[in-house]
């Protein structure tokens, strides 16, 4: 009996041993992720924070005021086109440049899968390409071209050519992503079998089932045309932030450039909450 | 490689036919081409006397069930169903309706405003009939549809399609490589092997009257013994049997035996004769049991009521009696079909 005793007793003791050496790597562990959390949560939110102090900054020193913010409507620098006709020509470039992107991504991209399978691999090789090209080298190749265009008088709204391709590596892992997701093969067959024809099974039952890698696409391209600075400054056209830049160098109040670089800034903020709200609410329902 | 080789398939209109083989015999390929989602490199396609072979997949007017579940997942369940309508330019009351009526077949009315994440794996299956029928195709094709169902739901759902298909009447054919299913609910079972068939015939013939020893070894278990044809008759272990096919050449066979011709009693006396055995092994299959018996030599299947099978615990002595009824033989060199396809 004392030896059944011994056994039972043995196997608790080392039992509890473990469970305490879990618990104290446990805490350990989270320690170490509250400290990195809240270093990289500060090294994130500083620099924003400082942003927006200085959007608010008065005439003097350590004082506050709006005027920085109620100026971006207004704000006229010594070129044209004004400030506000810079947020225009970039908002109205991340949307032909989002339309022009899916409209060409998402319906090769389904037709690929389903009807000529051997071209996946040429796709994606050609879509991610712009990833491993600089910008330079981009403006360089497409400087002859440009030169056209501006010769006709184009807008800027004509840089979205070059956004389509500057986002083509990002908008297709999205939705290559939820390609992956859904069973192509089966959705189209069942769809075919119904009475659908190509188009219809595109636009009506792969498409409407890829919606989460079609916001996440529209995201990227979102953010990727909103951070272009580089090629519209080397082709000399006046978006967002050539102006941005431009202010900064020429103008005696540099609030207004902060209040507009922390506007921005929000506004892409709102959106990807608002994507990413879209996102789980169609997951919650199907 | 040659996916379908001569293969001649006529369905009866209002019958379920099961096509039944092994993995890769070609009997999805079949489907697929009458579905139009495969291109035959020859050879035609004809329903109700109209050649369809070069007409593409969604004018054929065929339902499809698959085996992978393809509800539309951002549709509902009355969505789905009215798919092939809102295709043909029904109206939206018409549709609804017809939509709800199919669901009711299915028994599944109540479910007809969920997604099909919300609905079981049978239930999906059983909104996809309702969605293939719902467009009244000329035949329906079910490509292995309860094969991602557990036993229980499968049996059910086997039972429910059966059921749906004589109430709409609808020309059907199932693949399946579930001989169980395919017997129990098909009016003619056709039996394929690398690409060809083998026999089509109701299950009843399929499984007493097999055409060949490859449907005799996939349909049901089969015993293989050894055994001589001279003159006419066949002599297995001592045991004269009559032959299924008379015009059998002389020479050294094997006999394709099913377990239930194989009775089994108690074998007390001390001296062993060639259909004397010990008992290995008693499988319980509920109202039946299948004994394994050892005779030195080979190995005997044995289908025997339970109540007989306890009787016969292993390791007793048994004497084999096989029931003289007619008897498929293959040549001796004939590989069996592997028993991962026996299994029913």
């Amino acid at each position: 009996m004392a030896a059944v005793t011994a056994l039972s007793e043995t196997p608790a003791t080392s039992a509890g041993r473990p469970r305490g050496m879990q618990a104290r790597r446990r805490r350990r562990l989270n320690a170490f992720r509250y400290v990195v959390f809240t270093v990289l949560g500060l090294f994130f939110i500083l620099p924003l924070l400082a942003l927006l102090r200085f959007s608010l900054e008065g005439d003097k020193l350590g004082t506050w005021s709006a005027t920085a913010w109620r100026q971006i409507a207004s704000y006229q620098n010594t070129g044209i086109p004004p400030l506000l006709s810079a947020i225009e020509i970039t908002l109205e470039l991340a949307i032909i440049t989002c339309v022009v992107t899916l409209a060409l991504l998402v319906p090769t991209m389904i037709w690929v899968r389903l009807r000529v399978r051997w071209l996946d691999r040429t796709i994606e090789f050609l879509c991610l390409l712009p990833l491993t090209i600089p910008a330079i080298v981009l403006v360089v190749g497409l400087g002859p071209i440009y030169n056209k265009i501006q010769h006709f008088s184009l807008s800027s709204l004509m840089l979205f050519w070059i956004y389509v391709i500057l986002a083509l590596p990002y908008a297709y892992r999205a939705l290559a992503a939820a390609l992956n997701a859904i069973d192509v093969t089966t959705l189209s067959e069942a769809a075919r079998s119904l009475g659908a024809s190509w188009f219809t099974v595109i636009v009506r039952v792969i498409a409407p089932n890829m919606r989460q890698g079609i916001l996440n696409a529209v995201l990227l391209t979102w953010a990727t045309v909103l951070g272009e600075f580089t090629i519209a400054y080397l082709l000399l056209y006046t978006n967002l932030q050539v102006e941005l830049y431009s202010i900064s160098r020429n103008t005696p109040n540099a609030g207004v450039l902060f209040s507009t670089s922390f506007a921005a800034l929000l506004f892409a903020f709102v959106l990807l909450l608002i994507l990413s709200y879209a996102g789980r609410a169609r997951r919650g329902r199907g | 490689m040659v996916a379908l080789d001569r293969l001649d398939l006529t369905l009866e209109p209002g019958q379920l036919v099961a096509l039944l083989g092994p993995s890769g015999c070609g009997k999805t390929t079949t489907l697929r081409l009458l579905a139009g989602l495969e291109d035959a490199d020859d050879g035609r396609v004809i329903v109700a006397g109209r050649d369809i072979t070069h007409v593409p997949a969604n004018k054929r007017d065929m339902g499809m069930v698959f085996q992978a579940y393809s509800l539309f997942p951002h549709m509902t369940v009355r969505q789905n169903v009215a798919f092939g309508l809102r295709l043909r330019r029904v109206g939206a009351a018409e549709r609804d309706q017809r939509a709800i009526d199919m669901l009711e077949l299915v028994g599944l009315a109540e479910q007809a405003s969920r997604y099909p994440h919300q609905l079981s794996g049978g239930q999906q299956q059983r909104v996809a009939l309702a969605r293939a029928l719902a467009i009244e195709p000329q035949v329906l094709l079910l490509d292995e549809p309860l094969s991602a169902l557990d036993a229980k739901v499968r049996a059910q759902l086997r039972d429910e399609i059966r059921r749906i298909q004589l109430e709409v009447g609808i020309t059907t054919l199932f693949v399946t490589h579930d001989q169980e299913e395919a017997l129990a609910i098909a009016d003619r079972v056709g039996v394929m092997r690398a690409g060809h068939l083998e026999q089509l015939a109701s299950p009843t013939e399929v499984y007493s009257r097999p055409a060949t020893s490859f449907v005799a070894e996939f349909v049901g278990l089969t015993n293989r013994l050894v055994g001589e044809v001279r003159a006419g008759q066949l002599t297995v272990r001592g045991r004269v049997l009559p032959l299924v096919e008379r015009e059998t050449p002389d020479g050294q066979v094997v006999a394709l035996v099913r377990p239930e011709a194989v009775t089994l009693a108690s074998h007390d006396a001390p001296e062993s004769g060639p259909l004397v055995g010990t008992v290995i092994a008693v499988t319980f299959l509920g109202a039946t049991s299948r004994v394994t018996v050892d005779l030195g030599d080979t190995t005997v299947l044995a289908q025997l009521t339970t109540a007989d099978a306890t009787a016969l615990p292993a390791g007793s002595r048994v004497a084999l009696t096989i029931r003289p009824d007619p008897v498929l033989v293959s040549a001796s060199s004939d590989p069996a079909v592997p028993m991962a396809e026996d299994e029913a």
